[in-house]
């Protein structure tokens, strides 16, 4: 349906499969009650209002702002909030040639962020350092921050992006809420030299 | 009245005589060698002289030849005369075991940077330079990246068989 009150025959918008719902955790129902893990409600929250971080250093940065725009809708994602403050921010997305310069930025800034914190490596240069094998070049920017998935492509499409982001979905509501209490991340953080 | 590379050409032996040499014309860019230690001579006299002008100093660089002993590092600076539009070029060389050059830096203010530039990649000491450290490349970097010496790839990276790569290996 046309956004115009003054269509002469209107035309009624069929939203029926339009629009997806949530589904409910797995739970308990009663009589004016629900049960449900707290994990899972809590991750379904998460999940679906993820606050990204775009750390975006070049090509790959242009495909994103595709993404985030009109067409591709990064916000049916419940992500439209775009943060340029880590320490609001839950998905830092690396997006670009990280530069051994840049290296320290990026790591402070993801020291910055508040736990829990997700890291999505967007692109060739990102997640391996691509056709960049360079003195000047970091060869991934798993050399100095745990990356939780990576999207490859030179660069990726928007629809890479999006799958990206949807594997990062996953994760977030499939994560208990103690795991990074948990000793296995306290080792991985370890291994990057992160308390 | 343009001003041409003869002329200039001719202002400089008078001035000089044959202290510079190996003057050409690649692509008609007035070009020519001068010994280290006068490289700030030539800037002055090109930037004082009333009929050549050359004020404005566009680009400062190095180039490593390695087989070139005792002269392995040339220091290349491109001059321009914005009255009459023109532009020059002049080398100097120097030997990598003692790189010394005098700075340009109170002559040209845009010298600065350019000479952290070619000290960060060539190791070339600018004598005299107020402030001569990396600007592009990480502080800790412990070589000069663009000798000849250095290879461009990154020494980290295991993944990476050269064969597959066409470099290396069997493949010839």
């Amino acid at each position: 349906m046309r956004p115009v009150r003054f269509n002469i025959h209107p035309k009624e918008a069929v939203t029926s499969s339009a629009i997806s719902v949530t589904e409910a955790p797995a739970g308990y129902t009663g009589d004016g009650f629900f049960t449900a893990k707290l994990s899972d409600v809590v991750g379904l929250a998460r999940k679906n209002s993820i606050w990204p971080l775009p750390f975006a250093t070049s090509c790959c940065g242009i495909e994103f702002m595709a993404t985030a725009a009109a067409h591709y809708d990064l916000a049916r994602f419940g992500a439209e909030r775009m943060a340029f403050t880590p320490r609001q921010c839950d998905l830092l997305m690396v997006m670009g040639t990280i530069a051994k310069k840049m290296g320290p930025v990026l790591r402070q800034v993801y020291l910055q962020m508040a736990e829990p914190r997700w890291v999505l490596a967007v692109g060739a240069c990102a997640s391996s350092g691509g056709i960049f094998d360079s003195y000047s070049v970091l060869q991934g920017i798993d050399q100095i921050i745990p990356v939780d998935v990576y999207v490859p492509g030179c660069p990726p499409r928007p629809e890479a992006i999006l799958d990206g982001f949807m594997k990062i979905q996953e994760l977030v509501g499939q994560e208990s809420i103690r795991r990074r209490n948990s000793t296995q991340y306290k080792a991985l953080l370890d291994t990057y030299g992160i308390q | 009245m343009a001003l041409s590379n003869e002329e200039i050409k001719n202002k400089l032996t008078e001035k000089f005589g044959d202290t510079l040499t190996n003057f050409d014309e690649p692509y008609g860019m007035l070009s020519f060698e001068a010994p280290k230690d006068m490289n700030l001579k030539v800037l002055q006299f090109l930037y004082d002289e009333e009929s050549l002008h050359f004020q404005f100093l566009t680009d400062l660089c190095a180039v490593h030849y390695p087989d070139d002993k005792g002269r392995e590092l040339a220091v290349v600076y491109h001059l321009h005369n914005l009255v009459e539009n023109v532009r020059i070029r002049f080398k100097v060389f120097t030997g990598i075991e003692k790189p010394d050059v005098f700075t340009a830096t109170k002559l040209f203010s845009a010298a600065n940077w350019m000479e952290r530039e070619t000290y960060d990649f060539f190791g070339v000491n600018f004598v005299g330079h107020p402030n001569l450290k990396r600007i592009l490349n990480v502080e800790e970097m412990d070589y000069f990246p663009l000798r000849k010496e250095f290879p461009m790839e990154d020494q980290t990276r295991v993944d990476k068989d050269d064969e597959m790569f066409g470099r290396g290996g069997s493949i010839i």
